[in-house]
């Protein structure tokens, strides 16, 4: 067939004098403004556009809606590709790149096809069977073909350059769908005075009534409703706007596409906007999917939904072919019978119902459209293209073959019931529409329209209105200016409520040729019998054994009639087999739109001590620790980490050093009950703390294990100055609110973070207190009047200064903290001070390293799965005050010896290294299962020369002295070490109290 | 989304919140409760279906620790007092001893 060959000569909501330029597969091609992909596809004569999943047979387009299967592509190139794309809601736009999928070298020729004559390996439960079973190990081999064959369309490493925005709205109406139950929902809705959100998927409003012809009567029912709804003031409509989900409190959650603008990202212009929706009322009007019958080679291309037809003929102009067989069970499909009689050569129409509407058979007759009542179609010739069917009398008279080029099929309607299911309720069969409706609304929720079960214009028309009414009320809004529009004039007599559907499920019986209930994932009739035979009954089962639904469809066309398959099977009613759950996103929607602009940088909020300009402005070379960004280490000591560390270690030791530790967390406690406050909350005690003294602390959480430490001073008889670690102190933070508002309200203390208040800076090394005497000129900061654990509040240049002497390296060491403003230019005033006695500054990777060689628990040893004796510090409880945790601490298991606990290991092999997470084995112990013990933190001592490490061991330190294995599986790595004491610099704290 | 209307900031979405755990318990008296009170308020729980008292932090707000009675099975958060206040509320409903 000739390009442009299906097109109508006139007629339809495309305007010819706008063509589209477009390709697929490069093969250049055009259509008109208004086109979708699929209609300009279907215009030009292209029936192929794809590969099934598992058999590869050539499949086309089935619907003209989201509920496509089968026509998926990917648009675009790079980063900017997309795919499973549905052809049939792509607006066409110029310069559009599609290519079709799930085809090599191409969908006309298709390697893969082979998969069609291996098809009994590949049914019901291959995938299931060869996951979960004891032919595993055989999936993990053949995984790389038939993920090559099976694909759908490729995700893309590269970045994508487009932008995407987020936005939040208000209303107090949001409607769903504008079809003819929505826009008069919205017009009742909006006439009371309530703000109304309209959102439609379609760049048009109408809904079903868009199908109609543009010339009929309809038309013009659904441009005065939209003219009015647009001139009233509080009424938003967003097209091309998709509902993924329906949250707790009337929240939904709204995808526009823009791609129809050419968005230029460069210019700040979104492709595509999640917007999230608060309303007051939510209007469900998302209307019914036309589900199709299934009988054999139904998947053939040219079988076709009845409604899609006809919506290609009366909407994009294109007639889907020129001799049409109409397969029903219901009088919906005849309006397709009806407009493509006077268009196209034959239309015959085969109804499985005996008694058909006399109204029906009378303008059959007048336009010339041949009617097979109690007659089934049970077969389909042709193979890349419907060439006649088989017909089959209901009776069991002789089948015979009747000619043809396009089939079209109702097998019914099914309510779109997915949003209204979100929230949890189920939805519920409906037999005289033999459908499934929504199970029950929640509070303020409304349904109106076909999602209803109700299938008639007129049912629409008021049912819509009604919800309208009512949802405004809802929202406060009672009065109503004008009598409801007036319905849609020429409805005709068979339009009903329920279409007199007779439900059939299959038709054809066990014939050959396959019968897909599903087609995005392949699943035929006879995968269902056998997902019985197997005992998948229940939905959940039968979905996860046969994949059906799980496609990028979902199962919208699918999931009824596997439904009514299975308990045909079983013997049940149809209610009786349940529905799957309904879970967001309705339509599958891009990360990029979720994301929104939360990308790159802006992932999330970046923290920043104060110092952080001078680090950069100093040769510090940072690193990301939590949300704060620290520096990692100096170039004044090395271009690499690994040198710069030892050279930035080495100065402390032998000299001094200044580093920044504004990250740790801080906590004002005051109050006349801080004391007996920090009493309860430390395992050691610090109400007999003095004045200007600091002690090293740690807290447990109610199980009785590891939550916290840090150091806290005493300023004062009711006053503490808290420090925590840096990665725990939002939730300290919050746990002592919580203590101080739920626990013991009665105690008269108040907690503030000061974090962000203060900088911290540590000065460490036997130089230190030489550079603190020429900094701060007449302050006495002698051994004697600041001894080890000693606090000064002091001043310099006006400016407070809390002056305590702790050291976390070993070494003889002060924190000072100054006002966090300060903090760079007295960070400053310490480094020309200590420029005689040659400070420099060091980074995080030195601050480790200096910790471990001293033994200072820290990071992943503050471990809340260990507990105190765990990490040697029992000693440090008072267990005769009550402290946190203390009860649940006494657990019989926790005190076990034989539990793993801090210990030092050095490596014994030179040229050999340690890791961080190593298993620990004792050296007659086979090297398998959890060993142990685990390495915890490592580093290259400078000081000593070697590898060495912190980690625990069953037994602990009852091993010093003992010769075990560090294995790293992974590496395939086993390296001897020895088990020594955790402190392996300066026992006897000589250094630090120097 | 979940709402919930702190006492002093007003109605704000859930994501300013930091959920607190069950409310519907008293903790053992500090230095009062033994082994099995602490086991029992620590680790079993009702897992009501229906209304449940809960902890919930303004963290991104007043910091304040409040108690919200919300519905399980709806998510519809009934009723809100601060932590402070609510305590001597008696415990009311399934899930509360
Ligand atoms: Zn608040």
């Amino acid at each position: 067939m000739s390009a442009g060959s299906h097109r109508v000569r006139a007629g339809g909501r495309i305007d010819r004098n706008e063509p589209r330029v477009f390709s697929l597969d490069g093969r250049r091609l055009t259509g008109y403004r208004g086109d979708t992909l699929a209609s300009a596809l279907l215009a030009a004569g292209v029936s192929v556009v794809g590969r099934s999943f598992k058999y590869h047979r050539p499949r086309g387009f089935v619907t003209a809606g989201v509920d496509e299967p089968n026509g998926l592509f990917t648009l675009g190139e790079g980063g900017r590709a997309e795919p499973n794309a549905q052809g049939t809601v792509v607006q066409l736009t110029d310069g559009l790149r599609a290519a079709s999928q799930n085809a090599w070298p191409s969908v006309r020729f298709d390697w893969g096809a082979v998969n069609s004559w291996i098809a009994p390996v590949l049914q019901a439960g291959f995938y299931y069977k060869t996951f979960m079973g004891p032919t595993r190990r055989a999936w993990m081999f053949y995984e790389r073909f038939i993920r090559r064959a099976a694909g759908l369309g490729a995700a893309r490493h590269d970045p994508d350059p487009d932008r995407y925005d987020t936005h939040y709205l208000f209303t107090d109406v949001l409607v769903i769908g504008a079809g003819p139950a929505g826009l008069s929902a919205a017009l009742a809705a909006g006439r009371s005075g309530a703000r109304v959100l309209l959102i439609e998927q379609d760049g048009l409003l109408g809904g079903t009534l868009l199908s109609d012809p543009v010339t009929g009567q309809t038309e013009p029912w659904r441009a005065r409703l939209e003219a009015e709804l647009q001139s009233l003031p509080e009424v938003r409509i967003l097209r091309h706007t998709t509902a993924l989900g329906v949250y707790d409190g009337n929240t939904a959650i709204l995808l526009t596409r823009r791609d129809h603008c050419a968005p230029d990202p460069g210019n700040g212009e979104a492709l595509q906007i999640l917007t999230s929706v608060r309303a007051k009322a939510v209007i469900h009007s998302t209307g019914a999917t036309e589900r199709p019958l299934v009988f054999p080679d139904n998947d053939r291309p040219g079988v076709m939904m009845a409604s899609a037809v006809r919506t290609y003929l009366n909407r994009y102009a294109v007639a889907c072919g020129r001799h049409a067989v109409v397969l029903t069970n219901n009088d919906s499909a005849y309006a397709a019978a009806f407009d493509l009689a006077p268009q196209i050569d034959r239309v015959t129409v085969v109804d499985v119902r005996r008694a058909l509407h006399p109204a029906l058979t009378a303008k059959a007759a007048s336009l010339g459209v041949e009617v097979h009542a109690a007659t089934a179609v049970t077969g389909v010739l042709g193979r890349t293209r419907v060439r006649g069917v088989t017909l089959t009398p209901i009776d069991g008279a002789r089948s015979r073959s009747a000619p043809c080029d396009l089939l079209c099929v109702s097998g019914g309607w099914s309510p779109m019931v997915h949003l209204s299911s979100h929230g949890g309720i189920r939805p519920r069969y409906q037999a005289d529409s033999a459908a499934f409706v929504p199970g029950g609304y929640a509070p303020g929720h409304f349904g109106a329209g076909a999602l209803t079960g109700r299938f008639s214009l007129g049912e629409a028309v008021q049912t819509g209105w009604r919800a309208g009414l009512r949802a405004a009320a809802e929202c406060g809004f009672e009065r109503v200016s004008a009598d409801p529009p007036a319905e849609p004039e020429g409805v005709a007599p068979w339009d009903t409520a329920n279409h007199r559907i007779e439900p059939v499920w299959a038709l054809g019986g066990a014939r050959a040729g396959k019968a897909f209930v599903d087609f995005q994932n392949d699943v035929t009739v006879r995968d269902l019998a056998i997902a019985h035979q197997e005992g998948y009954e229940s939905v959940e089962h039968l979905k996860r054994f046969t994949t059906l639904g799980m496609g990028t469809d979902q199962g919208k066309t699918s999931n009824i009639n596997a439904l009514a398959i299975m308990a045909g099977l079983r013997g049940i009613e149809l209610p009786e087999a349940g529905t799957t759950t309904f879970r967001p996103p309705f339509v599958p929607a891009r990360l990029g739109a979720l994301a929104g602009r939360h990308v790159g940088q802006h992932f999330r909020p970046v923290r920043r001590s104060p110092l952080h300009a001078w680090h950069l402005g100093h040769g510090a070379q940072m690193i990301e620790a939590g949300p704060w960004l620290r520096p990692w280490y100096y170039r004044w000591a090395g271009e690499t980490v690994e040198r710069a560390y030892l050279e930035e270690m080495r100065r402390v030791r032998e000299a001094v050093g200044l580093s920044d530790v504004s990250t740790l967390g801080k906590i004002d406690v005051q109050g006349p009950d801080a004391a007996e406050f920090l009493d309860r909350l430390y395992v050691n005690g610090f109400a007999r703390l003095p004045v200007g003294k600091a002690r090293y602390g740690v807290m447990l959480n109610d199980a009785g294990t590891i939550l916290d430490d840090g150091t806290t001073t005493r300023l004062a008889e009711t006053r503490y100055f808290m420090t925590t670690t840096t990665a725990g102190a939002a939730e300290v933070m919050s746990w002592l609110e919580f203590l101080v508002q739920t626990a013991w309200p009665e105690l008269r203390v108040h907690v503030s973070s000061v974090t962000d208040e203060w900088a911290g800076i540590a000065v460490a090394g036997p130089k230190a207190r030489a550079v603190l005497e020429r900094a701060l000129p007449g302050w006495d900061v002698s051994n004697e009047a600041l001894p080890h654990m000693g606090c000064l509040e002091i001043e310099w240049d006006r400016m407070p200064v809390r002056l305590i002497r702790l050291s976390f390296s070993g070494e003889l060491a002060y924190e000072l903290y100054v006002p966090a403003d300060y903090g760079t230019a007295f960070w400053e005033h310490l480094l020309s001070s200590g420029e005689p006695f040659g400070i420099r500054p060091y980074g995080l990777e030195a601050l480790a390293s200096l910790r471990i060689e001293k033994g200072h628990v820290a990071g992943a040893e503050v471990d809340p799965r260990l507990t105190l004796n765990d990490l040697g510090l029992g000693r440090m409880a008072r267990p005769e005050k009550p402290f946190i945790g203390r009860e649940l601490a006494a657990r019989p298991l926790l005190d076990s010896p034989e539990r793993p606990s801090l210990v030092g290991l050095e490596c014994l092999e030179p040229g050999q290294r340690l890791r961080g997470g190593a298993i620990l084995f004792a050296a007659s112990d086979e090297l398998k299962g959890h060993g142990r013990g685990y390495v915890t933190s490592v580093t290259w001592s400078p000081t000593l020369g070697k590898f060495i490490a912190l980690g625990f061991y069953a037994g602990g330190l009852r091993h010093v002295g003992e010769e075990i294995v560090c294995a790293f599986p992974l590496y395939g790595e086993r390296v001897r070490a020895r088990i020594t004491s955790p402190v392996f610099l300066d026992p006897k704290g000589e250094r630090l109290h120097a | 989304m979940l709402r919930i209307h702190c006492p002093l900031c007003g109605e704000r979405p859930y994501t300013e919140f930091r959920y607190g755990g069950d409310a519907g318990k008293h903790r053992p008296v500090h230095g009062a409760g033994g082994i099995e009170a602490w086991h029992d308020h620590l680790f079993l729980f009702e897992n009501a279906k229906g209304p449940h008292r809960e902890f919930w932090q303004h963290v991104q707000g007043c910091r304040q620790w409040l108690i919200a009675v919300r519905d399980t099975a709806t998510n519809i958060v009934a009723d809100v007092a601060l932590a402070r206040d609510a305590r001597g509320l008696e415990p009311q409903g399934p899930g509360e001893r």
